[in-house]
């Protein structure tokens, strides 16, 4: 394996560690409106990711500075290329990240619902725009033959990346209710197995809808391995949603799996490219014509061997700390 | 404007927003630590208090440090694509490392800082905030890593139109990160003090019950202020004595130097006239700049138009010439208030050791006030080393309009500029009202979970 390659598997990892751990942050910002009927409701749900959010959006900036270090075409294609779509998202991580400091610093109940509002928006919005946005790397966006991507906003739209934004909604939302349903306790864990149950038989079908489009509108699924790995999600959504009843543990990591699945199948289906022209297949860009020399590509590779597994040692160990459920008589420290 | 114009406001005003809350993360983490440290130690209570008050306004102040870091990251690729493409080899590295190295550690122990008062042992809680402070601290390093080559690049080769690395060792060791960092780390350390040093002086001003508790603070702030001080100014000397060989021309722009001159002469203020490149009017030191350079009253400090010149044969026609009257004006303010502050420091050093601060009111209401120097010199030091390396964006190898991202629109960057910048305003105007609301409650006893229940939603 050449260390182009290695690259790519290893920002694929990245964004798979990412929407893993993120997701469920997100989705408990999406379900906070739903599920805390009053104010220390919310706190308790907010509490759940408290401790983790910050640390899991690390794996967002990390994939990007790896980006940036590994394949700066890409970085600078997708970023430039993505302009507006990645200031919205920007907009909605700046709210959404002060809302958790803001929030119970002022007693105002109007305070409070401001920032609540923040937190769902700031959490909707980006798991929407994901969605698209990697959507938009295997549909193909118009990238030119010097690697600049010609268009705007409205280029990112279609029928059918705005299906891989439904799904990813679909799919965070789902993830964060089971991880609710793990973390809390009393009424809250009942109304987030409630949303769990009605919800993962539609993350399912928005699943087996985008894989049908993604077979007729792109090429991810012409080799076998993307096929595999996008039909074991889907397996993964329907036996974590038929156990979730008495396995809430299990489903949780299947679902989790699906998440994993879904960006490792998007992956192998890109490769090698890793952004697909629209205008010219000649001009994709692919893991070679936006690389990095070899040399800063094997000082990466030493930086990451030692530095990623310390990384989930102490974030795994963080989880561990915060193992126990909250409930409305929990202490809150915060 | 233009996109240029658009594309370098957005950035001037997003970075100098960032490091408004940067360095009081970077030094308050310290003390913050240092006081638990304390705890942890003697067992007093007080000093556990001390780290829950000042912890409390420092997350206050980290989150809008956190939010904006991540706009610092994406703005390379979204409005400096062609700069991206140019540099990733070199400059992508430290960005990435310090995402693993640092962000990760930072925001990990902070949350379990936050949370973990009650779930973990005392040491190990108090070995959290020392990693939030090593984490911050240590992320500057890899951030200044990129930003020192961009000054002064070393370890690379242009290959195939890119700058490729070719020498790790050379982009860590680069000799301007290793006086610029202990410079930025020292400056923090200066904010973190002097924030300490106003809202304990403000509370001791009012003589209210907490005076112990403020006493205590105020002394670990003033034992900040003084290093802090002292250590940026010297480091701050030895900075412009590099930059005398590494950046002749920013030099020369901050010193208004337009000819060469061996002795040279400091000019302490001057009219600058930057169209007919002369100085109307200077008020002039002779040797001066000479012995501050070489420390000696003699040796070439070298002058704008002469480096103008040499950089056209070198680079090609093209005007090479920084801004002038603002380095010149930077410079001299940054300077004047880092001397201030040590001033400020070493006096409420002698006003305490005598035990006249209490008596001496006058004193503790100008420190109260004295928190915003830092701020100032942070933030115009910055204006200076960056403004006065243009044209370039990497020293004589990329000019800052070749750097643009050449596929986004006008109307989308104004776009950007106008949304960031309005929710800028309005997140300092709520964080600077939850930081002076909450400075000046003061530690209130574990605030009560403030509740309460709204009819139905």
């Amino acid at each position: 394996m050449d260390l182009n390659v290695l690259w790519f598997v290893l920002i694929g990892i990245l964004f798979s560690g990412f929407f893993f751990l993120e997701g469920f942050d997100y989705g408990v910002g999406i379900l906070l409106p739903f599920l805390g009927k009053n104010d220390r409701e919310r706190r308790v749900i907010i509490n759940t990711i408290g401790p983790v959010w910050d640390g899991n959006e690390v794996w967002l900036i990390t994939a990007g500075g790896a980006m940036f270090a590994a394949f700066p075409g890409w970085y600078a294609t997708l970023f430039s290329g993505f302009y507006l779509a990645l200031v919205i998202m920007l907009l909605a991580l700046i709210l959404r990240g002060v809302a958790f400091e803001f929030r119970s610093k002022l007693v105002m109940p109007a305070w409070r619902k401001l920032w609540d509002a923040m937190l769902f928006l700031g959490s909707l919005l980006p798991a929407l725009l994901w969605g698209v946005a990697m959507a938009n790397l295997i549909l193909g966006v118009p990238v030119d033959a010097d690697q600049i991507l010609r268009g705007g906003l409205l280029d990112l739209i279609s029928v059918y990346t705005l299906i891989g934004g439904l799904f990813s909604v679909l799919l965070f939302t789902l993830h964060g209710a089971m991880f609710l349903r793990l973390k809390t306790g009393g009424e809250l864990e009942e109304r987030a197995a409630g949303v769990v149950k009605r919800l993962w038989p539609f993350v399912l079908l928005a699943g087996g809808v985008l894989m049908t489009f993604s077979s007729s509108n792109t090429d991810m699924f012409d080799s076998v391995l993307p096929v595999f790995l996008a039909s074991a999600g889907l397996l993964a959504i329907l036996i974590g949603g038929v156990i979730s009843g008495k396995r809430p543990g299990w489903s949780f990591i299947l679902n989790g799996l699906t998440i994993v699945l879904a960006t490792a199948a998007l992956f192998t289906g890109l490769f090698p490219r890793v952004m697909v022209s629209s205008l010219d297949p000649g001009w994709s860009l692919t893991i070679y014509n936006t690389s990095s020399s070899p040399y800063t590509l094997n000082i990466m590779s030493i930086v990451a061997a030692i530095f990623v597994p310390l990384v989930l040692v102490y974030q795994g160990w963080t989880y561990y700390i915060f193992r126990k459920r909250l409930t409305t008589e929990s202490e809150l420290e915060y | 404007m233009d996109v240029l114009g658009i594309a370098r406001s957005q950035f001037a005003i997003t970075s100098i927003y960032h490091f408004f809350f940067v360095p009081l993360t970077m030094g308050l983490s310290i003390l913050v630590a240092i006081m638990e440290t304390r705890y942890v130690r003697s067992g007093e209570e007080t000093y556990k208090r001390m780290a829950k008050f000042w912890g409390k306004l420092f997350l206050i102040n980290f989150a809008l440090g956190v939010v904006t870091g991540i706009v610092m990251e994406f703005q390379f690729g979204m409005n400096w694509s062609a700069y991206s493409r140019f540099v990733g080899d070199v400059f992508g590295v430290p960005l990435a490392i310090e995402a693993l190295l640092a962000f990760f550690l930072e925001s990990t122990f902070l949350g379990i800082w936050i949370f973990g008062w009650e779930k973990l042992p005392k040491g190990l809680h108090a070995a959290s905030i020392w990693a939030v402070a090593i984490g911050s601290n240590l992320s500057a390093l890899w951030i200044l890593m990129a930003n020192s080559w961009m000054q002064h690049p070393v370890g690379f080769e242009i290959i195939d139109g890119r700058a490729q690395l070719v020498d790790f060792g050379a982009l860590v060791s680069n000799s301007y990160l290793w006086l610029q960092f202990p410079h930025v780390v020292a400056s923090a350390l200066t904010t973190g003090a002097f924030f300490v040093l106003a809202v304990s002086a403000w509370h001791l001003l009012k003589k209210e019950s907490e005076t112990d508790f403020f006493r205590k603070s105020f002394r670990i702030g003033l034992a900040a202020a003084v290093i802090g001080s002292v250590l940026v100014v010297g480091l701050g000397h030895l900075q412009t004595q590099a930059m005398v060989q590494n950046q002749p021309m920013k030099v020369a722009a901050a010193e208004a130097l337009w000819e060469t001159e061996d002795p040279a002469a400091l000019s302490l203020a001057a009219l600058i006239d930057e169209t007919n490149q002369e100085n109307p009017f200077a008020i002039r030191i002779p040797y001066a700049l000479s012995l501050l350079s070489f420390n000696r009253p003699s040796g070439e400090v070298r002058g704008i138009l002469d480096l103008q010149a040499e950089y056209e044969i070198l680079y090609g026609p093209g005007d090479y010439i920084p801004p002038v009257t603002l380095s010149f004006w930077t410079f001299r303010i940054m300077v004047g208030l880092g001397m201030l502050m040590a001033l400020f420091a070493f006096a409420a050093l002698y006003l305490d050791a005598r035990k006249l601060l209490t008596s001496k009111p006058i004193y503790l209401r100008m420190l109260t006030f004295a928190f915003l120097l830092p701020y100032l010199s942070n933030t115009v030091g910055w204006l200076l080393t960056e403004f006065g390396r243009q044209p370039w964006i990497v020293f004589g190898l990329l000019k800052v309009q070749d750097g643009i991202s050449p596929g986004v629109s006008t109307s989308a960057m104004k776009t950007s500029l106008i949304a960031f910048m309005l929710l800028y305003g309005i997140l300092m105007v709520i964080d600077i009202y939850l930081l002076v609301k909450f400075a000046r409650t003061g530690p209130v006893e574990e605030t009560p979970q403030a509740e309460f229940e709204p009819a139905v939603i």
